[in-house]
């Protein structure tokens, strides 16, 4: 039994429970003790000794790592303890450049503020000795952070945060006695060091050693600034951080402590927002000129698709002449004429409209009720489809509900980790972070994926599976756990239904059999197989890796299943976790962005929901499901859709095969776009309606947990730019359906309400960290972090076993297209690149495109690395340097997407996975040559 | 290619049961691969923090700390490394003749290896053989009583 320690500090008579220090004893009772080394965050190390205090014993003792003890007496402002304070920073100030980089930037060197609190001045003339025994002071190799090792206290903060936190484990101490100093892997430039740019380190540092470089203007002090709390716009995770404005202008980005993210940010958050301030920033409503019909494609690089010039975003010089500017009425006018024109020629299923994942819940609301009721068809969707929605269609045919069942923070309660076809540090990186760290305290994570992910490097085992080989794998572990007796019973007796099929399927599927299929060898499977069999809790993580195959939704069932087959569901640190990509694909889905369900997933084709809906919207709403993503461009292509409304969406790099988009976007009779910036997509339209960004309005997104947070406005919008909701409601007037909302919380208010899992929650609710829905208790929790403890939203209530054979890639390699093309993301990078390629910081880490290809395949094709190649498939063909890299499997090219200058999509294959309808990005057919 | 050898490897492994934690076996590691390739190479410490799941940042900062060992090739020790021990009991007994006559018979200074690469002169502090100061140490044997006249026999063994 922990018993309650009793002792004083200060005189104060305070009672803690075992293993606290005396510095958080004192903290929890307002008694401040100065420190420089601690952090909470971090393991204590008590290495600057700033935190001394008395404790009776003939040394004074470091309260950051001291633990307190039964009748200890603690002073912490003795002259005793003052003075050794005093004459630690005499000493640490002796060559402490004053004022260092951090006082003059941010104003808050942790060292010149304690030195002033003490007394101790210095004047910024005195010099200061050379720590530095020879070697370079400052090091600004880094595009983020600057370094000046003479400011560094060594206080090991920043090896911490790098180590412990990131877990990049990039920065070391060096030498040893006065000439100690840090060092970035081998002693590096930092810039040329592996650090990844998250400015953590930076982030952490108490003094001028390293501080963040300005990106927009110089950065000043916190009381200059206004702090304003929002989210990351960019990925699923959904990071929470603090942006510092000064003159309308976002100078810097903090990470903020919330229940998620718990104040880390990646790169793309910490240094990647002033995308929003780039000068080509739409700012007036556009309309195509008439001399430029019939449309076609505007810039050379659509034009032509072939080789291009670098930049990747489209030319402005090329594709505004065909434009000229307009009034809102007259542009709002004009589209509304189109499509009712439309619809009263060629009926409502003639048109169809793309949201994006990228709006914010509120946005995606309006938008899809916009269609749905003014225009009156249920085509609508977004990307979604282009990414997890084979997953969410084997997760609700599985187990009724197509959200997380578990938040990724909890991978520290799972005892075992699969994570599978998902490059988490680019895509996820904080994500990421969360999985290091488990891992390094004794979660043993499985990774699956052909091409090696840098998470491997944290991994029990590394399996690299043959391209499209999944379902082998994983019915050859499901076999050993069935034929091993390691599977849970009980569960699959009182929890899941089809047991006996899954059975049957799998049982051919014996790890010798499966092994030559998926490249591992049976032993291993076996040895896998029980790993997950013995352990208590497993999660399961997976990305576009698993869903954007043909045979995504079978991938994805298989997952599924060896949760149920383990019963590692519904408890603490087990269940299934899709990564979401864009920042609220959670959202949008919820909110209704899809084709054959209303919000929260209530579908259109039943009766009852739709009179709902129809009551709620009053207007009459079509039966039928709309069509999807894909399905969209092929019945433009055809002719069949004619008028299109864009939000934020550039189908046109995003979707495969983008001939064809191409093809099918200029045979629409209208196309009206509402964006940032202009997009490929945009050449194409009609009207451009200029909308504001993430960092201009306020809305809320519900990220890869569920947690639904609020995004706050930052900036203005930029010229004549209008909010996105406004627009919204604008055009909705103009098509003869009156929206009225005076702010982003009615339309949420609204929303929530015809929704179960977003019901109670409010702006006030949700609060600085939001809340993880379903949360029937708004006032007092959290919400609901993990789901079907008590079986499934399904008919049955169980979950169902759908069992997979192994189904060959839709285009296999051959001797003319011999290599396998795999496409995906980078860290640096977000989609299309709209908003990155723009973000000063990012774009200069990575400018430009690149192929990866295994260094034997290059020896033998006489290619060097960085050298330039043709990447053909039978579709098409991009021109762009080749990197030699180990891990990419021979046989294999990967392409990252973001670069519209060799645009990957051009090459991969629009196959659908029949049941996600899930276009195959990571598998077809190409070859390489000079 | 890797630097480190499979015979280094599995040596390097070999110690892994002995120490509770696999960062323990750093300094062996990087003393099997000093005293085989006479440094330690950049490349090398990224294969022993593979080897034993640091971080290369981790396995640098050990290194670094104790000046025994050499990063640059052309720095690297000779097949032979000379410590003339410098503590008390050996500089009353003339070990700075010793340290002297040595240094201008190899003609380098204490740190530097001879040009046929046979023998690198080092300064130690006190190598614990003070009965038999001045005292030195070949690599890591012991040579008690090493007085001034010694040294042109010292090295005549030391260069067959
Ligand atoms: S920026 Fe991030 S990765 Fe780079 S050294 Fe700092 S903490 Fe490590
Ligand atoms: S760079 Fe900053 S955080 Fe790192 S040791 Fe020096 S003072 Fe501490
Ligand atoms: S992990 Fe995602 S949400 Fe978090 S900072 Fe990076 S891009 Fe933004
Ligand atoms: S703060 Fe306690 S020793 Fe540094
Ligand atoms: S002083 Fe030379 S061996 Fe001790």
């Amino acid at each position: 039994m922990s018993k309650t320690l009793h002792l004083t500090i200060d005189d104060r008579p305070v009672r803690v429970s075992p293993g606290t220090t005396i510095w958080q004893a004192a903290r929890d009772h307002g008694i401040d003790i100065p420190v420089l080394c601690h952090d909470p965050k971090m393991t204590p190390v008590g290495v600057c000794r700033m935190c001394v205090v008395d404790i009776g014993t003939r040394v004074l003792a470091a309260a950051c790592v001291r633990e307190c003890e039964d009748g200890m007496v603690v002073r912490t402002r003795s002259p005793r303890v003052e003075q050794q304070r005093r004459v630690l920073l005499e000493w640490l100030l002796a060559d402490h450049p004053v004022p260092c980089e951090r006082e003059k930037t941010t104003g808050d060197c942790e060292l010149e503020f304690l030195a002033r609190q003490f007394g101790i001045v210095k004047s910024s003339c005195d010099a200061v000795a050379s720590r530095q025994n020879g070697a370079a002071r400052i090091d600004s190799s880094s595009r983020v952070i600057a370094v000046d090792h003479q400011a560094c206290i060594l206080c090991d903060r920043c090896i911490r945060a790098c180590d412990e936190i990131q877990c990049n484990e990039v920065i070391g101490r060096m030498g040893r006695g006065t000439f100690t100093r840090i060092a970035f892997d081998l002693n590096d430039p930092m810039g040329k060091s592996t650090c990844v740019s998250c400015g953590e380190c930076a982030a952490a540092c108490p003094t001028g050693a390293l501080t963040h470089k300005p990106i927009t203007l110089p950065l000043v002090p916190e009381s200059q600034t206004q702090a304003i709390d929002s989210v990351c716009p960019y990925c699923g995770v959904g990071c929470a951080l603090t942006y510092h404005v000064f003159n309308n202008t976002i100078i810097r980005a903090e990470g903020r402590d919330n229940p998620g993210s718990e104040g880390r940010l990646c790169v793309k958050g910490r240094y990647g927002w002033d995308y929003a301030l780039h000068h080509q920033r739409l700012t007036k409503p556009l309309i195509r000129r008439p001399e430029f019909y019939p449309k076609g494609p505007l810039s050379r690089a659509v034009k032509e698709t072939g080789p291009s010039k670098p930049g990747g975003i489209v030319d402005y010089d090329e594709v505004l002449p065909a434009f000229r500017e307009a009034s809102w009425d007259e542009a709002l006018d004009l589209v509304a004429a189109n499509l009712l024109r439309i619809k009263k020629e060629h009926g409502p299923g003639a048109l169809a409209g793309f949201g994006s994942a990228k709006c914010s819940n509120e946005e995606a609301y309006l938008f899809q009720k916009l269609i749905r009721a003014a225009l009156g068809t249920n085509n609508v969707d977004h990307c979604t489809r282009l990414c997890h929605a084979s997953s969410v269609a084997a997760l609700l045919e599985c187990i009724g509900s197509g959200a997380v069942t578990d938040v990724f923070g909890h991978i520290r309660h799972a005892e075992v980790a699969l994570i599978t076809g998902s490059n988490t540090t680019a895509n996820h990186p904080v994500a990421a972070t969360f999985f290091k760290q488990a891992a390094k305290r004794g979660t043993k994570l499985i990774v699956v994926d052909p091409r090696r992910p840098a998470i491997a490097d944290f991994a029990t085992w590394y399996c690299r599976i043959k391209p499209g080989s999944d379902v082998a794998f994983y019915n050859a572990i499901m076999h050993v756990l069935i034929y091993e007796g390691l599977i849970d019973e009980e569960y699959i007796q009182n929890h899941t239904e089809n047991f006996t099929e899954l059975r049957a399927v799998v049982e051919k599927y014996a790890p010798e059999y499966v092994s030559p299929l998926c490249g591992i060898e049976a032993p291993t499977i076996r040895e896998i197989a029980r790993t997950i069999g013995r352990s208590k809790s497993m999660m399961i993580f997976w990305g576009m890796g698993i869903s954007q195959h043909t045979h995504g939704t079978d991938n994805a069932r298989c997952l599924i299943a060896l949760c149920l087959l383990t019963g590692n569901i519904g408890r603490l640190g087990t269940g299934l976790h899709p990564l979401r990509g864009q920042n609220n694909v959670q959202g949008a889905s919820d909110a209704g962005l899809i084709p054959m369900v209303y919000p929260d997933y209530q579908p259109v084709g039943s009766e009852a929901v739709r009179q709902k809906f129809e009551a709620a919207w009053k207007a009459p709403l079509d039966p039928k499901p709309g069509l999807t993503v894909v399905e969209i461009m092929a019945a433009a292509l055809r002719g069949d859709i004619r008028g299109m409304l864009m939000m934020g969406e550039n189908p046109f790099l995003s979707d495969p095969n983008v001939n064809k988009v191409r093809q099918a976007l200029a045979r629409l009779d209208f196309l009206a776009v509402q964006d940032i910036f202009l997009t490929e997509t945009a050449e194409f339209a009609d009207v451009i309606l200029p909308a504001s960004s993430f960092l201009e309005k306020t809305g809320t997104y519900t990220n890869t947990d569920r947690r639904v947070q609020i995004g706050r406005k930052v900036l203005d919008p930029p010229g004549d730019a209008r909010l996105d909701w406004q627009i919204l409601c604008d055009l909705s007037h103009r098509l003869g359906y009156p929206m009225h909302y005076d702010s982003p919380e009615e339309i949420f208010a609204e929303f929530a309400d015809l929704t179960t899992n977003y019901r109670g929650l409010n702006y006030d609710n949700l609060g600085a960290t939001g809340k993880v829905w379903p949360c029937p208790k708004p006032m007092t929790s959290d919400g609901t972090l993990v789901l079907f403890g008590e079986g499934f939203p399904t008919p049955t209530g169980k979950g169902k076993f759908v069992p997979c054979e192994v189904a060959p890639a839709d285009e296999l390699p051959d001797d003319d297209f011999p290599f396998i093309l795999n496409t995906g993301r980078i860290l640096e990078h977000w989609h299309t690149g709209t908003m990155t390629r723009r973000a000063s910081i990012l774009n200069d880490l990575k400018p430009g495109p690149f192929a990866e290809a295994h260094p034997d395949d290059l020896a033998r094709l006489g290619i060097r690395s960085g050298e330039p190649v043709t990447v053909r498939s039978r579709r098409g063909s991009i021109r762009l340097p080749v990197l030699a890299s180990d891990s990419v499997t021979r046989g294999s090219i990967f392409i990252p997407f973001h670069f519209r200058e060799a645009a990957a999509n051009v090459l991969t294959n629009d196959a659908l996975d029949p049941f996600g309808k899930i276009p195959e990005f990571k598998f077809c057919a190409v070859k390489m040559e000079r | 290619m890797s630097v480190l050898s499979e015979d280094m490897k599995q040596r390097i492994l070999s110690y892994l049961p002995r120490y509770p934690s696999k960062q323990a076996v750093t300094l062996p590691a990087l003393h099997i691969v000093q005293d085989e390739l006479r440094y330690v190479p950049l490349e090398a410490i990224r294969e022993i923090a593979d080897l034993l799941d640091l971080s290369p940042a981790e396995v640098h900062d050990t290194l670094t700390f104790y000046r025994f060992f050499r990063t640059d090739e052309k720095n690297k020790l000779g097949r032979t490394r000379l410590w003339v021990c410098q503590g008390l009991a050996c500089q009353l007994r003339g070990c700075d003749a010793t340290l002297a006559r040595l240094c201008n018979t190899l003609k380098i200074k204490p740190g530097q290896t001879t040009a046929d690469g046979k023998i690198t002169v080092e300064a130690a502090e006190c190598i614990g053989v003070c009965e038999g100061a001045p005292a030195v140490l070949i690599n890591d044997e012991a040579r008690p009583n090493v007085a001034e006249e010694k040294v042109e026999q010292l090295i005549a063994e030391l260069t067959q």
